[in-house]
């Protein structure tokens, strides 16, 4: 019998306070590449991890950083996007 | 001013909450965009005597003034067990207005529970300049509202805020009619100013929520200082000195003739 060795990824994004990856989680979302889970817009009230190195000690892989960009000229006040989001993943083997 | 929504709970009374689904069904009138209320609302009508009534027509007038107009209106019904949620967006497009706002009315005829999945708002997020749904991405966010709410409720937002529809986990339709209502003169000192500089004022402007990120969060006050200083008309106005530090130029003083 050939066991399947699809890997699937899991994806979690956390927002944090600062750009350190040990300051707080401010917001999140979850992507789950098995299926097993559909996480939506406003399904928790409570953040998965208290601090991005919180999600590292469980084992999730950091894979994307948002960069430091200096605000345009002359937008230096404007608020938009939320600055300091971290992608992160575990690779769950099924399938 | 911080939150960008007020809520007002279970204001509308149960003979009416009674007769709106079936108004609802029946689908409202179409409105052109930019209709004056009495015309695109007609005395007696279900959507007239919602907006006259008390708690609703003090806050509308409060924040629009008098005589706005409709921009549009539309009633969002959300499935049972549909199973997704809308994105958390902003309506309409980016808007650059620094001296004028809408208002949108949110009506909830039902009792809204959790499991009905209830408007998901986002205090504090109306002066982000963002598009639509661009803010898709963001699932949950610390300090959001879930509203869950007594039948008879109204929400009042500014035009910019963060919300979304929940998905509805429940066996029942879930119905909420909204109105955009357009200002016609300047939002200036609309409401009763009585207790303009009582110390509550200040402390309100200057709150932090959750969500913010340390550094932002000082730039939301910064423009709450800003939309403030349009809406009393006061060009002064300031909270712990944050505009008027980064306006003090005494080179440029000096050079002006």
């Amino acid at each position: 019998m050939t066991m399947s060795t699809t890997v699937r990824q899991q994806v979690l994004v956390l927002y944090l306070d600062t750009s350190a990856l040990d300051s707080r989680v401010v917001g999140w979302a979850r992507y789950d590449g098995t299926g097993a889970t559909r996480p939506t817009t406003g399904d928790s009230d409570e953040p998965p991890y208290e601090t991005g190195v919180a999600a590292l000690e469980d084992g999730w892989r950091l894979f994307q950083a948002a960069q430091l960009v200096p605000p345009y000229p002359g937008m230096e006040h404007e608020t938009s996007f939320l600055k300091h989001e971290f992608f992160f993943e575990k690779l769950v083997s099924g399938g | 001013m911080a939150h960008g929504f007020l809520r007002l709970d279970g204001i509308v009374p149960p003979e009416m909450n009674e007769e709106a689904l079936a108004v609802f069904a029946a689908g409202p009138p179409s409105v052109p965009y930019g209709t004056p209320v009495p015309k695109a609302f007609p005395e007696g009508s279900f959507a007239r005597r919602l907006v006259e009534l008390p708690a609703v027509a003090g806050a509308l007038e409060s924040l629009v003034g008098p005589d706005p107009t409709v921009d549009h209106h539309f009633v969002h019904i959300r499935e049972p067990r549909e199973g997704s949620a809308q994105p958390l967006h902003g309506d309409a497009v980016i808007d650059l207005r620094p001296d004028a706002f809408d208002v949108q009315l949110m009506y909830y005829p039902q009792e809204v529970t959790a499991e009905m999945g209830g408007t998901l708002i986002v205090p504090g997020s109306h002066l982000r300049r963002t598009n639509e749904s661009d803010t898709g991405r963001y699932q949950n966010l610390r300090g959001q509202t879930r509203l869950t709410c007594p039948a008879g409720t109204v929400v009042l937002l500014h035009h910019g805020i963060w919300h979304g529809g929940r998905r509805n986990d429940s066996d029942i339709v879930r119905h909420m009619y909204k109105i955009r209502f357009n200002p016609t003169v300047p939002q200036v000192r609309l409401w009763d100013t009585a207790d303009l500089d009582a110390p509550a004022v200040r402390e309100e402007l200057g709150r932090g929520f959750p969500w913010y990120e340390q550094a932002t969060g000082r730039l939301e006050i910064l423009n709450r200082i800003r939309l403030w200083r349009a809406l009393t008309g006061d060009p002064a106005f300031d909270i712990e000195y944050w505009a008027t530090r980064i306006a003090n130029r005494p080179a440029a003083r000096r050079s002006q003739p």
